[in-house]
């Protein structure tokens, strides 16, 4: 059955440079660099993008970075909470807009 | 859980095993890849490390075991072999001595032979992979601990991690916590203590298909959490690599991770790890004294090529020295990454 989404493509990803290669390379490279070793060890690194991943529900970025975090030695329980941490902004973000909706309706309430 | 042999599972047939893993990767094989780093034909730089598989005996069954060991295994190296193997360590060219199994202390010549050994010399390196739960298995165990310190035994243990979830689901039920035991006592005693020259190194493998972590950053964690968790110290991690054989091929076919995880290997081929492969300066002597150019190797019944020196008690050094390494595409494993050996990562 054809989806949308097929797994396999995902190893496709480092192809995007034949359609527009310069832009590819300088993507690629930038993008090797921040997961880099750096002021955050690449441990950390990895667990922000499985949570980045959850929160911009990107099916590809969620296997990829499941792998990583688990070859980088995370466990499951810290894999899970970093993604309540994507869960918990998220929720945060719909729940502190309620101030808007507090406000308008003292606005317009007698 | 029963050993691949006692299910008469199909992988216990050497000759499938080896059909499988003769398929090479998008059309490329481990050969192709040392050639492109001008390392093949693989040849031997020296041989530093006597690997020893003292039986397929073991206490546990644990998912990935790529000797397919466990309590129903019957194979178990003789004192007529360990003969063999005092002979060549007579000879003073060997640095080290590596035990395995199986769990090596159930050979019953287990303690005569370390004890042979150190006759000889005090100063040669002695390994013994240790399960750590065979020191609680039974009352006649429990002095390993200090049966290791008095012949200044280095112990390799594996603890795939620091929580009891991930360690039982591939040792088995109760692993963990006998682990920690164990580890209790052997700390009790001085090995992986501050200030004491007895050697505790723990073992990391993955719990699935995927590769290991980076080996440094890796140990720092197992520190703090076996510190902080349980008080317990050790000295360095070691952080393996699974190779696809017996039972964690079994699993990866079962899975169908196999091909995924072959291309990751592939992908991740170093050339500096193939380079520093442990099978450069290793001779692994099977339960039978046959000789083979690494314990994957022994498993899969492929002898050193090398037809005048095959057995321990036809050692002959040169013809040794002399052989080509024989690949296949298991082989990947070690040169994925940071590398892979019996000493953790190589590159």
């Amino acid at each position: 059955m054809k989806t949308y989404y097929d797994p396999e493509d995902l190893k496709k990803f480092g192809k995007i440079g034949e359609f527009q290669k310069s832009m590819a390379d300088k993507f690629f490279n930038y993008y090797g660099e921040v997961f880099q070793e750096g002021a955050l060890t690449a441990r950390e690194k990895s667990l922000i993008a499985l949570a980045v991943a959850h929160a911009i529900q990107c099916p590809y970025c969620i296997d990829a970075y499941t792998v990583d975090t688990m070859e980088k030695g995370c466990d499951e329980e810290q894999m899970m909470e970093a993604v309540h941490v994507a869960a918990a902004i998220r929720g945060g973000a719909s729940l502190v807009h309620s101030t808007q909706m507090m406000n308008k309706v003292k606005e317009i309430s007698m | 859980m029963k050993s691949l042999k006692a299910q008469q599972h199909p992988l216990s047939k050497i000759e499938y095993e080896l059909e499988v893993l003769d398929a090479p990767i998008k059309g490329i094989s481990f050969a192709d890849k040392l050639a492109e780093s001008d390392l093949f034909p693989l040849k031997p730089t020296q041989i530093d490390v006597l690997q020893i598989n003292m039986g397929k005996m073991c206490n546990q069954v644990c998912k990935h075991c790529h000797v397919d060991a466990g309590p129903d295994r019957k194979e178990i190296m003789t004192r007529e072999t360990m003969q063999h193997c005092l002979e060549v360590i007579k000879n003073g060219k060997i640095k080290s001595v590596d035990l395995t199994g199986g769990a090596p202390e159930m050979n019953p010549e287990f303690r005569w032979f370390i004890e042979e050994i150190r006759k000889i010399s005090f100063d040669i390196q002695i390994i013994v992979r240790c399960n750590l739960t065979i020191i609680l298995a039974n009352p006649k165990y429990h002095d390993l601990p200090e049966f290791y310190r008095k012949n200044k035994i280095e112990v390799v243990s594996s603890l795939p991690y620091f929580t009891a979830v991930k360690t039982d689901s591939q040792r088995g039920d109760g692993v963990f916590e006998k682990s920690i035991k164990a580890l209790k006592m052997l700390n009790e005693v001085g090995y992986g203590m501050e200030n004491s020259d007895l050697v505790l190194n723990l073992v990391y493998n993955p719990s699935g298909a995927f590769l290991p972590a980076a080996q440094e950053g890796l140990e720092l964690e197992f520190k703090k959490r076996l510190k902080n968790g349980y008080e317990i110290e050790f000295n360095s991690l070691f952080t393996i690599t699974n190779l696809p054989i017996s039972r964690f091929l079994e699993y990866l076919l079962r899975s169908e991770n196999y091909d995924n995880y072959m291309e990751k290997l592939l992908e991740a081929y170093n050339p500096v790890a193939a380079s520093n492969v442990m099978c450069r300066n290793t001779i692994s002597v099977g339960w039978d004294g046959y000789l083979y150019d690494c314990d994957f190797n022994q498993m899969l019944e492929l002898k050193v090529d090398a037809p005048s020196s095959q057995h321990i008690s036809e050692w002959n050094q040169q013809s040794l020295l002399e052989r080509e390494i024989i690949l296949k595409q298991h082989c990947f494993g070690c040169t994925a990454g940071a590398g892979s050996s019996c000493g953790g990562a190589t590159a």
